[in-house]
């Protein structure tokens, strides 16, 4: 999935990284936008086998983002604002 | 008196405006950062757009609330930030989390707004990454600035179909199809009844012909056949009402049916539900001023029954007023009372035409994915009915057994589609078999959470 950036794109830059490598994203950004509009695809896999999710309610219902911040633990992407130099992990 | 406002949704936002005009400065939690609720959510700082970009034809009333908002912030003990995860009405307390440290917050009175989320229908193909629920997409955009995807088709039914496609074209999104699986026929059979709030229904029209007149590919009375794609979304497929299949090209798609009330906290605090046939929904019970069965706790706003942003001010307020009256205050409720007896004749004809499509969720393939949290199948819930386990005659058995609605979202996203695949399996209503039983925390809460 990648969410494709269509307004406010005039923001300051913010550096992250997913399961180590960099990743841009701008001020503002949740966790999982920077990860979406970053190319990551996706955000975590199902335990069941059925593969890659990527959110779904985008509003910290669903619980279907989980990923894993360095010193934060496991959080919801949709619910939590990417920091500059920000280390996630899939959850 | 201590009072505890949950929600700052236009609900919310009225209920402490109206207790602080009253002299009662009341705890207040909202789980945002800022409050506003969904529909009025202001992006984070960098995102700032002008209302009228943001919110339309509403830009009007999210300014006025949003004033109301930052006016009563710090006039009230505002706590954002913050969950409430479980309610004990024996105790009067709030059990809350917030930066990783429980709380808690006790109240003799307490107002709960606690708002609305999408009521989806599972389509086969729905967990790939690429589909997000209507309101997803809108807060994407919203939000965030973003589309869901470069391609974007909409499937659903209900106001939120139209807005959000129209939103999504309106910031140069490909909007490759719109899918309505409400037949013209049941929508123009409730126009009669929407004249009441014609406002809406004029905003609604006015979305639809937009779409036509930028000819983006209408089409009403569908089936959706399946969201396609390995590992994203590809394609889209559905029968039209004559059996004929299509498909699009497309890299999103946002799904949605209406909303469903997030109702734990009533559930938790003990408050009968009762099965609302208009909204074909359980909702917790609550007379017209807020008031429910449970000494101290009020209810407003969609979380108390879909009823949308308008009602949600009204009654928000009108349920802070009926807290005072309860305390002995004397206060003017008659403006109040007839506004949201108005209010609620056009909701009764928006449920008309947009019925919940009972019969998609009734008719998916047994190996379409349904419960997300758990991985379960449509089959595997079926299976519940017959043996070698135990039969299950209602909801929390086939929870039991299948374990569906144990997963992490407690049943929110799947409840009204499970009810209905086993009502169709059991040959009964859906208000015969039941509903989720809520549990608390209402959401996950970290194990590492310090007391
Ligand atoms: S996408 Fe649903 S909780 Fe984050």
């Amino acid at each position: 999935m990648k969410l494709v950036r269509l307004r406010d794109t005039d923001r300051a830059t913010l550096h992250l990284t997913l399961e180590g490598s960099g990743l841009a994203a701008l001020e503002g950004d949740t966790v999982l936008t920077a990860l979406l509009a970053g190319g990551a695809g996706h955000l975590r896999d199902s335990e069941f086998g059925d593969g890659h999710r990527a959110g779904f309610c985008l509003m910290g219902a669903c619980q279907d983002c989980w990923v894993v911040v360095e010193g934060l633990g496991r959080v919801r992407a949709c619910a939590t604002l990417a920091k500059d130099g920000m280390k996630v992990r899939r959850g | 008196m201590k009072v505890a406002v949950v929600g700052a949704g236009p609900a919310g936002v009225r209920a402490v405006e109206a207790l602080l005009a009253h002299d009662i400065r009341p705890v207040w939690i909202d789980e945002a950062m800022d409050g506003g609720g969904r529909i009025y959510q202001r992006p984070p700082a960098g995102l700032r757009r002008d209302a009228k970009t943001l919110y339309g034809f509403e830009a009007p009333r999210a300014t006025a609330l949003h004033a109301a908002l930052d006016a009563a912030k710090p006039r009230a003990d505002w706590r954002p930030e913050t969950l409430v995860w479980n309610i004990r009405p024996g105790q009067r307390q709030l059990s809350t989390l917030s930066a990783g440290r429980q709380g808690v917050v006790e109240y003799d009175a307490a107002i709960l707004c606690t708002g609305a989320m999408d009521r989806v229908v599972p389509v086969k193909g729905w967990t790939l990454p690429g589909v997000t629920t209507m309101g997803g997409a809108q807060i994407a955009l919203k939000s965030q600035g973003c589309g869901i995807g470069q391609r974007v088709a909409f499937l659903g039914s209900g106001p939120l179909l139209w807005l959000v496609a129209y939103q999504y074209a309106k910031a140069g999104a490909e909007v490759v199809a719109v899918l309505d699986t409400t037949r013209f026929a049941t929508k123009l059979a409730a126009a009669p009844g929407m004249l009441r709030g014609p406002a809406t229904f004029a905003k609604g029209l006015y979305y639809i012909g937009w779409l036509r007149a930028h000819g983006i590919r209408i089409a009403e009375g569908v089936t959706p056949l399946a969201i396609e794609g390995a590992g994203s979304v590809s394609g889209l497929s559905w029968r039209d009402a004559k059996g004929g299949v299509h498909r699009v090209e497309c890299d999103a798609v946002g799904l949605g049916w209406g909303l469903k009330p997030e109702a734990q906290l009533a559930d938790l605090a003990g408050i009968p539900f009762v099965f609302d046939a208009a909204q074909h929904n359980w909702v917790p019970r609550r007379d017209a001023a807020g008031r429910t069965p449970v000494t101290g706790i009020y209810l407003a706003g969609d979380g108390s029954g879909i009823g949308g942003a308008e009602v949600a001010e009204v009654a928000g307020a009108r349920a802070a007023l009926a807290l005072l009256q309860d305390a002995g205050r004397r206060v003017e409720t008659a403006a109040l009372d007839r506004k949201l007896a108005s209010l609620g004749r056009f909701r009764v004809a928006l449920e008309k035409a947009f019925p919940f499509p009972s019969h998609l969720a009734a008719g998916l393939p047994d190996d379409a994915l349904f419960c997300r949290c758990e991985g379960l199948t449509v089959g595997e819930l079926r299976a519940t009915t017959t043996g070698p386990a135990i039969p299950a005659p209602e909801l929390n058995r086939a929870k039991a057994i299948s374990r569906a609605g144990m997963g992490r979202c407690q049943g929110r996203v799947c409840g009204a589609a499970a009810a209905e695949i086993l009502a169709a399996q059991l040959g009964c209503s859906v208000a015969e078999v039941g509903r989720l039983r809520g549990q608390a925390p209402v959401k996950p809460i970290p194990l590492t959470a310090t007391p």
